[in-house]
């Protein structure tokens, strides 16, 4: 994963609350077996609209999507992170995320920011009357802002140190090899195991 | 001061703990399936690392299977790809896994509880949301995602912050003909669903103590529908009586072992929770949806809401819109909305108990003309049951589908289902826009509810249904 530490781009209000997994990409587009390749399944029902906010020419080239509160609830298909990464958005923020996705982001190096309802507001209404508008989102100081408006956002301590370095879990938790052998060591004998111990 | 259910269980596996870090979790078991896992198996081969634990990883092929021709090939070839991706992962990798045909194959988290590997003060995950079924068992169990599977795969552990508590405490006695589906929604719709965001919820009370294990199972499942992070219920002896002789559980001196720790997993008397939620069991009655999210629900008795009706300009807002996808009209009573699809089955209502319900309710009765209702049991063992019970006639006879095991219609990945306008009552778990196809539109319901709906073909419950005189098998 590639360390961040600031973001500059433009932003798309998305005008909607509880915009779940499921309208972020169908499950009909989760067939694919790779990590990649998912822009296509992105907001797909909406984007046949010709209303819908990303197919405004103004909107060409967001990096940034400011969405209503209790984005990314539902499903935990990390299919809707890759896919916001595949169409070239780095932030999202929200007043509230789906627990699972605000995990599957800071795994996946997509920037989950949580602000207050007032910020989304703000930010919308700034977007709205610019689109052109630079957005930046420093992580280092846990800002965002955009013309006027300079705002925190949150974001748990641990996500953002390896968001800042670019750490990918599986070798941290495997340098606390010996905790794991240590803990197995102590499990109760008798929970219960799939197949037959090995010999 | 004691401590709760969830923090006894959490407590047990942390494996290390360390300042400004969440705590790493083991994992005891661990459920896989073809949709979510195969780029956490790439990721393995990239690094090259082996699984650690095989012997806790369980895999079967449920979101992206067909539920008829389960003898034939996959006909859609990019399914058919992801399903004989998760084989030879698990052939590649030593893990056992339950294929199309095999009793044991089918949703995920129908086939731990019925191997009997769910067990108290376990903790549980799989790539799936709905993982929160197992904590019916007392165990904390929860959905990842794709990179969090991989991390389990490689590590066994996962890197948790420690949530919250949550007790919600139902009083009471659940009325006649109301069931865990519709106390589970009225709850939803009282919390919102973002209501149990950062929590584990605790199950608990006099209704909740009273139900069998799949009735609770259908309630932590939906766990995930108002945002909490797992729901669990204190093992008791209903928990023991349903797990004494799963083939997975303990045996002789370790089962004697094991109850006495599971006892010990209650939460103490002097043990506080972050938040409490009360609910009186005699005020719920048969509930379903009217809108596109899990909490825009009202009692079946009720009239489709009015944007008007609600508080906040975010809610007005979700209601006109819900309301626009429905189709449906402000005032209309929900007892006259027509439905196209009946869908049986899911993780929620998927299990033996709730295939009786339906068919005690089916027997003797007919599906309403231009309606269809596909049954789709939730494993194959299930099925086996169903048709030795003979509830298979009873569907049949009365003109429903009866199918293979999978999640099927619950998320419109395989064939099933429903057409652009098409509406649905469903006693899956998300009535989310195009959840079950392109334009499809979703009214949550009980099994109660599924089965007077697909007679009447308007939303209707068994009180509404003229009598019938039938011999009902055993069992229903």
């Amino acid at each position: 994963m590639d360390a961040f530490t600031q973001h500059i781009g433009t932003a798309a209000p998305l005008r909607r609350s509880n915009v779940d997994t499921d309208q972020i990409i169908p499950a009909v587009y989760l067939k694919r077996v790779t990590r990649t390749g998912f822009e296509d399944g992105l907001f797909a029902a909406w984007r046949n609209d010709p209303e819908f906010v990303l197919n405004q020419p103004e909107y060409d080239g967001v990096s940034v999507l400011v969405a209503g509160p209790d984005f990314g609830t539902g499903s935990s298909r990390e299919h809707a992170v890759w896919a916001l990464l595949d169409y070239g958005f780095r932030v999202v923020v929200s007043a509230r995320f789906g627990d699972i996705f605000r995990g599957n982001s800071g795994k996946a190096g997509l920037l989950a920011a949580l602000v207050t309802e007032e910020v989304v507001e703000q930010l919308w209404a700034t977007v709205e009357q610019d689109p052109g508008t630079k957005v930046t989102v420093d992580l280092e100081a846990k800002t965002i802002s955009a013309g006027e408006l300079s705002a925190p956002f949150e974001i748990d301590d641990y996500t953002r140190y390896r968001l800042l370095n670019g750490l990918d879990d599986v070798g941290i938790t495997l340098s606390h090899e010996a905790d794991i052998s240590a803990y197995e060591a102590t499990r109760l004998a008798f929970k219960p195991a799939t197949l037959p111990a090995k010999a | 001061m004691g401590r709760t259910l969830s923090e006894k269980v959490w407590d047990a596996h942390v494996v290390r703990r360390a300042d400004g870090e969440p705590d790493l979790l083991y994992i005891d078991l661990h459920l896989v399936h073809e949709v979510t896992s195969p780029q956490a198996f790439d990721g393995l081969r990239l690094a090259n690392r082996p699984v650690r634990r095989p012997d806790l990883t369980i895999a079967t092929e449920d979101h992206n299977v067909p539920t008829f021709d389960v003898d034939k090939p996959i006909a859609d070839p990019v399914s058919r790809t992801q399903v004989d991706t998760l084989r030879k992962n698990a052939k590649e990798f030593g893990i056992r896994i339950h294929t199309l045909g095999d009793p044991d194959q089918g949703v995920v988290h129908v086939i731990g509880p019925q191997l009997g590997l769910t067990q108290p003060g376990m903790t549980v995950v799989c790539g799936d949301s709905h993982t929160s079924t197992h904590g019916a068992f007392g165990a904390i169990a929860f959905g990842i995602g794709t990179s969090e599977v991989e991390h389990v795969l490689a590590t066994q552990t996962l890197m948790q912050a420690r949530p919250k508590t949550m007790a919600v405490t139902v009083d009471g006695v659940l009325p006649d003909g109301v069931s865990a589906k519709d106390l589970v929604l009225a709850l939803i719709a009282q919390v919102g669903t973002g209501g149990g965001q950062g929590y584990i919820v605790e199950y608990r009370g006099e209704a909740i103590r009273a139900l069998s294990m799949e009735a609770r199972m259908t309630i932590c499942n939906m766990s995930i529908e108002w945002g909490a992070k797992a729901g669990m219920i204190a093992p008791d002896e209903t928990t023991f009586e349903y797990l004494k002789d799963k083939p997975h559980a303990p045996q002789g001196a370790d089962w004697e072992a094991a109850v006495e720790y599971w006892k010990s997993l209650a939460t103490d008397a002097d043990a506080a929770f972050d938040r409490e939620v009360v609910i009186r069991a005699e005020d719920i009655a048969p509930f379903v949806t009217w809108g596109t999210n899990p909490g825009q629900g009202l009692p079946l008795s009720a009239n489709v809401p009015s944007p008007d009706d609600f508080e906040t300009e975010t809610d007005k807002v979700a209601a006109e819109r819900a309301l626009e996808y429905m189709g449906l009209t402000a005032g209309t009573p929900l007892r006259e909305i027509k439905v196209d699809t009946v869908f049986l089955g899911s993780c929620t209502n998927g299990r033996i108990e709730d295939l009786r319900a339906a068919a005690g309710v089916l027997a003797g009765r007919k599906v309403a003309e231009g309606t269809r209702m596909l049954v789709v049991p939730g494993s194959g063992r299930v099925r086996l049951q169903a048709e030795a019970e003979g509830l298979d006639a009873i569907f049949k006879d009365a003109g429903a589908e009866w199918r293979g095991a999978g999640c099927s219609m619950c998320l419109g990945m395989n064939p099933d289902t429903l057409a652009p306008g098409e509406r649905s009552a469903s006693t899956s778990n998300r009535n989310f826009e195009g959840r079950q196809g392109k334009g499809g539109r979703t009214h949550l319901v009980s099994p109660l509810v599924a089965a007077a709906t697909a007679v009447t073909g308007t939303l209707a419950a068994p009180a509404d249904l003229e009598p019938v005189d039938v011999v009902v098998p055993e069992n229903v």
